[in-house]
Formats: C-alpha cells, structure tokens, sequence
C-alpha cells in the first residue's frame, strides 16, 4: 500500500472575497532526528473550523501549539489577519509581543487542564487572568466580563469562584473555555478538548463549543484523533501523518471519499 | 418548462466518478462521461436501478464525492464556477446559499430544539432571529410536526418526526438548486403532501431540483425530463483476484437521456 | 621602591569594614539599579558581622555609601532604641568614623526596617530598605527564572489576579504591607514590608531610594521624582491603614502611622511609630528647642 505524500492542494476561491484569518507556510520543525513537521500550509478563513485529525506523533498538536505561537518552527511563516493591523510573520516576533498577541487574540483549550488552568486560583480568577493581562484594571468589569465568558461556557455561576482543582474535568474544560472566548479571540485553538472525559460529558462539552460556533462565528482550529469529534465539529478537515498533511478537504468529502489510502485507513479503522 | 435564452443553472459535461480502494489496491467505477444541462425551474429525475450510481452522482454533485473528471458548470449568483475543481471554502459558500442537498437522514445534534435546527439556515443568512424562528414554526407545521415538539430535541424524535424537521429545515431557505435524495421514503401521506406542495412551489420560483425517488409517483407532475443511469456489467475486472465484493465488478455506466 | 612602601599600613579592616573591591561591585550595582528603576540587580552579598536576615542588604549599601562626614539614622520599624537599629548604628559609626543621630532632619542617610520617617525626606538624603524577599511574583512564581522572565515581558497578570482573589474572597484587598507597586511605570517592586501607609512617600519622592536583600543578593532602586504606583483596580481605590484619626498616648499628637499597645482590659491605646516624632512632640510640649520637619501625611492626611 502507498503511503506517499501526496495533498490535493488547496484551491484558491473563486467566489468567497474574504481573505484567510490564518495562513502559515512551509512550516517545517525538527526536535534533533526527529522531523515533527515538513512543509506544512495552513490556512483557515474566517468563522469556519478546521479539524486536524492523525495519529499520536502526527505533528497535530505541534502544529497547533505554533499557531498559539508557544513554539517557534525552524521554517515558516505566520500570518494572523487581524482588523486593523499588520504584525508580519508572527514567528519572528519578540516574545512579549507575541504574549500580547495571544493574550488578546488567540484563544486556546488545552486537553490537559492543568495546562491551561491556574488549578489554585478561583475559575473566575483564571478569566479574570486572561482579561488582566490584556489591561483591564476595573474590577467590576473584570467580574461582569468573567461571569459573562463563564456563562458562555454553560459554567453554572454559582461555582464560579471554586478552584478548578475542585472542579470535575468537563467542568475543568469550561473553565478553559471561558478562558479563551473571554476577550473574543479571533482564533480559538481546542487540543483534543474532550479527550478523557466521559462519553456523556465529551457530548455536552462539544455542544456547547457547537452553539459557541454558531452564534458567535469564532474562527476555530480543533486537533483531534477522534474522528467522531472532528466530523461532529469540523467544516474542513486536514489530515496528518508523520509531520505531513496528506489530505484535506470538506468534512464530508474527507469522511464519505477519502483519497488517500491513509485517510482511508483511517475512516475505514472507524466506521 | 425549460426558459430556452437563458443559459443552463448546471451543465455538466463528461463526469466522471470512480473510487480508489487502496486497501483492496482496486478501482471502482461509479460512472463516466455523463454530459446532461438543467435550467432555471426544471426538475429532472434520476432513474436507475440499484447501485447505479443515482445518489453517487448527487453527492458528486454535492461534492461530499470527489469528481475525477469531466465538469459541473455552475451559474452561481456571483458568477459560474466549476463545482468539480472548486475550492471547498467556494462550495461551503454555495452549500449555505444556493445549492440545498434534501436526504431523508437528519444529523440531529444534541441539545438544538426542532425549532432552532430549521431556523439555522435562515440565520446564517442573516435573518433576524424572531423572524427566522416564526418561519421556521410555519415549516414544521407545515410538514406535520406537532407544536408541542418544536422546542423539543429532535435526537429523540421517531425517525419519521427527525425526517420532518429534516425536511422543513433543508427547504426553509429556497436555494437555486435542489439535489433531492430520496427524500419522500419513509413519510407518511400528509407529509409527503406538504413535500410535494412545497418543491412544487419552490419550482415555480425558479429553483433548480434534480433527485432521486424511490416511488417517482409522488412527484410525478413536477418531473419536466428523466435521466437514466443504466449499468453494463463487463466480464473483466482491473487483474486482480480479489473479486469476491460485489464492489470489485467493473461497471460501466452512460446516460441516456 | 620595596613593597612595604607601596601598600597601606596594616589594619584590622577596611574603611567601612567592606573591602574596596565589594564597596566597588555594591557601586556598579546601585548605579544600574538607579538607571533602571525598580529592576531587581544581583550582587555578591559579603559577609558582614551581622547574621542574614537582620539587615545584611541594607547594612552593605550604608557601608558603601558612608563617608565620615556622613551622618546615619538606623531605625527598626520605626524605632531608633531598638537592639538590631542600635547596634547597627554602632557599627556602622566605628567602621566609619560618621556621625550617629535619631533626628530625620540631620541624617543624610536613613536605614530603615519596615518604616520611612515620617518628616519628609530631602534630596540631601538617601533612604537605605532592609528587604526580606525582594521577589513581589514569588507568592505566583516559584521558579525565580521564570520570574526573571516574567519581569522581562511586563508579564503582571498573576500579581494582578492574586489581588483579584483577594477581593473576591474578603471583599477587600487584604495585603498588609509590601504592596506591589509598579516603579516608573515599567517594573513592579515590592517596597520592602512598610505598611500601605508609607507606599505614597516613595512616588515622585525628592529623596533616593535603595533597597537591598542581603540574604536574597539582590537590590533595587527607586530614584528621586520617580513614579511608584501601588497595583490596583480602577474602581477600588487604594487604602492607607485607618491611622489617621489615632491618637499617640504618649506624646499626643495624631494624624501618623502608631503602633497598637494592648492593654490588660482587652482595649488598645496607641503609640507613635517613628518614636524620634513622638520623642520631638514630648520635648516641645515641654518647651525645650525641637524642630519638627514638615511631614508627608499633615492632619492624617497625604499632602504632596
């Protein structure tokens, strides 16, 4: 069977005039022997999600953390199209701003919470957080903002200020949620945001970033090895093998036609 | 019915689909060259046996399958495009407003009353939320869905009430071209009424359809031309042994029309 | 030429019992510190006869300082009769031939643990703070690189949300003494344990301020006429302790930082924390010659 690297590449639109949110190129990233991503393109347009789907050690969530720029790739560029301004390659930024960037701009749920949550601060403390570092200074805002964002995330309010660390993981998962849609980012990043919750829970969580999607059309990336969760969420989808994108394409298109004999493996391993 | 100086909605010509099954290292053939054109308010029916390839070439249509060859000229508002070499973020532009794809399977989501599911298209096109729900109310009626299940979640609902809302919310925004999958199996008569009322209606405005029906019967006096799928089985198949699945038959398929 | 020509005569220590080459590093040190105000600089931190934790930081920046026509205040949170004040002022006037006082007005250098005098400070003086723990991102940060580098980038989000919590779980900010404060609006400083009441004597102050952790080897300063803004929110104003309106029992006057003396029946009377002030109240109410400076704080309240 071949394996070869082979994407169907990205056509350009013909019809839709808006320009990508996201664009990053070639984006290539060795750790010593170990190649984790060659020549990698992204692009994502405004209020869709693009699913990553691969295996463990595919590059997925590699990738994913370069677009929350915690991790500079040796190759590439990265564009973020944001109202107003124009920061050139996000890679070659200095860290502050790119701290900044993030801060403002980029939301991201990580799978593991401690990741992304102080677990000894309150849950409206790990908002507020978020909201501080962007320089809000008013408490009442801060509080109002919070409980907004916490709401949002179908956080029950009268827990908000329990410690994740006392928290079940969905509701963990809702915490980081807030976190993210908080200060409205232009692109939200979700790393395997349900993997390791109960069934039950993974459904729920997932809901809520479906209504999330629907009414408030926020740009997503989610990395997933579910292919479940990826068809339940994803417009488009891209799938990756050994630091590559060997296919992408409509949701459907991927699940119902795969081309590659990788896809194909893949959706025939699942269904 | 067909409006002879316009140019055709959809001209497809010399389409071509076949499957590659890596893990079988084999090709199947679902069909090849099919060259047909539909106007502005003209409904064609696909005809066919079974395994054809009727719904292959809608959801070829559709794009979920990934033509080989040939084109899908398509006259979009904002000017013709080939569906067949299309962008995806182009054909998810087009799936949200022109082209509309009637199954009689709803992916029912957790936790979305019947009535916000047929409401989404509209406020994807930017209908105010009130409005969009009262439209969205009309339809479920309209299709037999009981009020007092409007603002329940369809993932409990019987398959034929899930098929309802299904309906109601893939025909609540009148698109430009309709690709209809079977969509009357499994109504009940009333439903089936309000279907047909409904397609017939959305035909006199002007929208495209082309589908498949199980029992043409019931959309017997929308049906302006027919299309037929024939299937040649050739006695070959591409070397292998591995012929056991019927899927492994080298099929030909051509249109007459 | 014999090598006993080109030394100094032999004796038990240097001048200002530091050595030429430590007095040189504390030099270098205080002057980047000064350059960047409220950024914390490390430096070698000698011994001294002195155990760490009681005043080392603050004793090695007077020693590098003094000269013998230097006159040094030394003062424990407020007091000048205070063992470890006493006895470092001692010392520091043996190794250095300057001149001793408990009087704010003729210092022209203050070390001080936990207080500033209350008679404003000229830009004739210079105020040396003993430091505890010079770190404000400690209590968020343990890993003191991390925290380097979170100074590096302004990063202030955890300080901000510790004071946040605070305000959720008590209603008020609860944080007594050393309250963060932003230094020219760049670095966030802790300024040493003092009470939120002598935070305001530090902004735009005429006087230089060096503050030294003997023990954490680290200094920082805060140059005259320099911004010093506590970290808080926009609609919780900052709060000096309720001092304003206490009474000293001994010397009488009011409107300064006290300290609280319980009493046998459970009730408290109050004493005046920087005891020179209430020293110089005594002695006018008797009629004999003190000069009390002007104050920061006039009737309880900041006048600057």
């Amino acid at each position: 069977m071949s394996l070869e690297t082979n994407p169907r590449p990205l056509l350009p639109p013909q019809l839709v005039q808006t320009s990508p949110i996201v664009t990053m190129r070639d984006v290539g990233r060795r750790y010593g022997e170990v190649v984790a991503l060659r020549h990698v393109d992204v692009t994502v347009y405004p209020g869709e999600v693009l699913g990553i789907v691969g295996e463990s050690g595919s590059g997925k969530s590699t990738l994913l953390r370069m677009m929350n720029l915690e991790d500079a790739p040796d190759t590439g560029d990265y564009r973020l199209r944001l109202p107003g301004r124009d920061d050139g390659n996000l890679f070659a930024l200095e860290r502050y701003q790119q701290r900044m960037l993030r801060a403002r701009h980029i939301g991201i749920v990580y799978q593991n919470p401690h990741l992304g949550l102080l677990m000894k601060h309150s849950s409206s403390g790990n908002v507020a957080e978020r909201l501080l570092i962007a320089g809000e200074r008013s408490f009442d805002v801060l509080r109002s903002k919070a409980r907004e964002a916490l709401d949002a995330s179908e956080f029950p309010l009268s827990r908000m200020d329990h410690r994740p660390a006392d928290l079940s993981g969905g509701m963990q998962q809702r915490v980081q949620l807030a976190k993210a849609i908080a200060l409205e980012p232009a692109l939200l990043l979700l790393d395997e945001p349900t993997t390791g919750l109960d069934v039950s829970i993974q459904a729920l969580v997932l809901d809520t970033l479906k209504r999330l999607q629907r009414e408030r059309r926020i740009t997503m990336v989610l990395v997933s090895h579910d292919l479940g969760v990826i068809r339940t969420m994803a417009d488009r989808v891209m799938v990756m093998r050994r630091g590559s994108v060997v296919e992408q394409g409509l949701a459907d298109q991927v699940f119902q036609d795969p081309q590659h004999a990788y896809t194909q493996q893949l959706v025939h391993a699942k269904l | 019915m067909q409006i002879l100086d316009t140019p055709p909605l959809l001209r497809v010509t010399g389409l071509t689909k076949t499957f590659h099954m890596h893990h079988l290292d084999s090709v199947l053939h679902a069909f090849e060259g099919i060259d047909f054109a539909l106007t502005a308010g003209e409904f064609i029916l696909l005809r066919g046996a079974n395994g054809a390839g009727k719904s292959t070439l809608l959801r070829t249509l559709w794009r979920s399958y990934l033509p080989v060859g040939g084109h899908i000229w398509y006259q979009s508002r904002l000017g013709e495009i080939d569906l067949a070499r299309a962008a995806d973020i182009d054909i998810a532009l087009l799936r949200r407003e022109e082209i509309g794809f009637v199954t009689q399977f709803l992916n029912a989501r957790p936790r979305v009353a019947a009535e916000e599911i047929v409401a989404e298209p509209l406020r994807l096109a930017g209908r105010a939320g009130n409005e969009a729900l009262e439209e969205a109310r009309h339809w479920l009626n309209q299709f037999g869905v009981r009020p007092e299940l409007w603002r329940a979640y369809p993932s409990t609902f019987s398959g034929g009430e899930q098929q309802k809302v299904n309906l109601a919310r893939a025909l609540v925004l009148p698109q430009r071209l309709l690709l209809l999958d079977e969509p009357t199996a499994s109504l009940d008569a009333g439903a089936r009424q309000a279907l047909v009322r409904r397609l017939s209606d959305l035909k006199a405005a002007g929208v495209a359809m082309i589908g498949v029906f199980h029992y043409p019967g019931d959309v017997a006096e929308l049906i302006d031309r027919e299309i037929s799928l024939t299937t040649r089985t050739l006695p070959q198949n591409s070397g292998q042994d591995d012929t056991r699945d019927e899927f492994n038959d080298e099929r030909e398929r051509y249109v007459a029309v | 030429m014999s090598l006993k020509t080109l030394t100094k005569p032999w004796a038990a220590t240097s001048y200002g019992f530091l050595d030429a080459s430590a007095k040189r590093e504390m030099r270098r040190k205080i002057l980047k510190a000064i350059a960047v105000p409220g950024c914390q600089m490390p430096y070698a931190s000698r011994e001294v006869p002195m155990a760490r934790g009681w005043g080392t930081g603050g004793l090695q920046v007077t020693l590098t300082l003094v000269n013998p026509r230097s006159v040094v205040k030394v003062i424990d949170q407020g007091a000048d009769d205070g063992v470890n004040a006493a006895s470092i002022r001692r010392f520091i006037s043996r190794v250095s031939q300057a001149e001793e006082t408990w009087d704010t007005l003729a210092a022209s250098i203050v070390q001080s643990r936990h207080r500033i005098p209350e008679e404003t400070m000229t830009k004739d003086q210079i105020l040396v703070l003993q430091v505890p723990n010079p770190e404000p991102l400690r209590g968020v940060e343990p890993n003191i690189s991390i925290a380097r580098q979170m100074h590096a980038d302004a990063d202030y989000g955890k300080l901000w949300l510790t004071l946040y919590e605070q305000l959720v779980k008590a209603g008020r900010i609860m944080q007594g003494a050393a309250y963060p404060s932003l230094v020219n609006g760049r670095h966030v400083m802790t300024p040493s344990p003092i009470p939120r009441w002598d935070v305001p004597k530090l902004n735009m102050a005429r006087h230089l301020t060096i503050l030294s952790a003997g023990r954490e080897k680290r200094l920082f300063a805060v140059p005259p006429h320099t911004r010093v803004e506590p970290l808080v929110f926009s609609d919780r104003p900052y709060l000096v302790e309720d001092h304003a309106r206490l009474v000293c029992e001994r010397s009488g006057i009011a409107g300064y930082f006290m300290n609280e003396i319980p009493q046998d029946d459970g009730s408290s009377t109050f004493e005046v924390s920087d005891s020179n002030l209430g020293i110089k109240a005594i002695r006018a109410s008797e009629g004999a010659p003190a000069e009390i400076g002007e104050t920061w704080y006039r009737n309880g309240k900041f006048a600057q």
